[in-house]
């Protein structure tokens, strides 16, 4: 599992863990079952608060991303992989649908906003 | 939830300086940072737990006990550290650990020995001739020797560079694999706590301004800077302080959210981090 976690960034530090360990089981690099570190465990290694770790796996749970067993630990919970897929998809819609938005408040044409997410798109690879 | 730390209704009359009904809990598990300007209460509280000085009114109990009556058995299971170490003068430090040591059931020599050995320490010297920051380091490895499950200190870091201070706040992060152990420290340096602390109490002129977690904290308090006419929008929602310059206004409120959506000129939000809330509302009369 890998973990890093910015001062700078805006979100706050338990939002940035729980982000990244979703990624982490959606992406498939954790797998179903998977025991996750104990919340002492991991304020001790990322030196931050046991609130901090806590929260996150609170957020992870209420997601139903993880499932935690009373006195053994988290463990990745068993899932639809397609459902966590369709989740992501959605917030990559969402997130269009706000560009759209925006883009109608402008007056930018259909045209010419799929020439600019074409640049996007092509710029990263 | 258990408790470390209870203090209720806590009263202390200096001349010129009141504690006024301090009350405060501190979660076992969990570490705790104490902080408020020079002057604010914060030796004073750590001093009535210790039962090193007497209260006017108030009950505190430790691990759940009156801290008076079994005042013995609960010091046996604190570490504590004192703003300005005491301890003999004319005693090296090794003869200084083997007479503190008796009265810890649980004292662990090798771990003591070892602490010294890491904190460079000089077990031949003599107490009066270390400096302010190898005494400090002497009272951390003598609190931190004995297994307690409380460590209480006032101002531990004043005068440790930072490699010091961040290798401490290592090992009580460390020390926080174990959920029987509490930490509670005052300080004025709040950086070392923005991690690593999951409750903070801020205290000002002997008052309790709050005590909750770090996390609502940084996510309700903010600074709003604007334009000066930004004040005069009057009722700012959580409203605890500002600072006016020639040319604009910084404003510090709890209720960061509510506070943005009053004004409708331009203006830049912040989160207050610790340090601008104890500046903020250490100003005292001056911004009210």
């Amino acid at each position: 599992m890998k973990i890093i976690i910015s001062n700078s960034s805006p979100d706050p530090i338990y939002e940035q863990i729980a982000v990244q360990i979703k990624n982490q089981i959606i992406s498939g690099e954790l797998n179903e079952g998977e025991a996750l570190p104990s919340i002492r465990k991991l304020a001790q290694q990322l030196q931050i608060s046991v609130i901090t770790t806590k929260r996150a796996y609170e957020e992870l749970e209420k997601e139903g991303f993880i499932d935690t067993v009373g006195g053994k630990g988290c463990f990745v919970a068993m899932q639809n992989k397609e459902l966590l897929l369709e989740k992501k998809k959605k917030i990559v819609e969402d997130k269009l649908s706000d560009a759209v938005i925006e883009a109608k408040m402008l007056g930018i044409s259909i045209d010419e906003l799929q020439e600019m997410l074409l640049l996007l798109y092509k710029e990263d690879e | 939830m258990e408790y470390a730390i209870e203090v209720k209704g806590l009263r202390k009359e200096y001349k010129g300086f009141n504690l006024q009904d301090v009350s405060f809990r501190v979660p076992q598990g969990y570490i705790m940072g104490l902080i408020g300007p020079n002057g604010a209460g914060k030796t004073t509280i750590i001093k009535l737990i210790m039962n090193l000085l007497i209260r006017k009114a108030g009950e505190i109990r430790v691990f759940g006990k009156d801290n008076i009556q079994h005042e013995a058995e609960i010091k046996e299971r604190i570490g504590f550290v004192y703003d300005i170490p005491h301890f003999y003068e004319d005693v090296n430090l090794k003869n200084l650990a083997s007479a503190m040591s008796p009265f810890y059931s649980k004292w662990d020599n090798r771990l003591f020995l070892k602490l010294i050995d890491e904190f460079e320490l000089p077990l031949a010297k003599k107490f009066k001739k270390l400096s302010h920051g190898m005494k400090m380091k002497f009272s951390l490895a003598l609190a931190l020797s004995h297994d307690a499950d409380l460590i209480l200190m006032d101002e531990p870091t004043s005068g440790l560079d930072p490699v010091f201070r961040q290798d401490l706040m290592d090992r009580l992060s460390k020390m926080m694999l174990d959920e029987g152990k509490t930490v509670l420290f005052s300080t004025h340096i709040t950086s070392d706590l923005e991690r690593i602390a999951d409750f903070i109490t801020f205290i000002n002129d002997g008052e309790i301004v709050f005590s909750s977690k770090r996390q609502d904290i940084l996510e309700n308090w903010g600074v709003i800077k604007a334009g000066q006419d930004f004040l005069e929008h009057s009722k700012i929602p959580g409203f605890k302080g500002y600072r006016k310059s020639d040319f604009g206004v910084e404003v510090l409120t709890s209720e960061i959210k509510k506070a943005a959506a009053v004004s409708s000129s331009d203006y830049v939000i912040e989160k207050a981090n610790l340090e601008d809330i104890m500046y903020f509302m250490g100003r005292g009369d001056q911004n009210v």
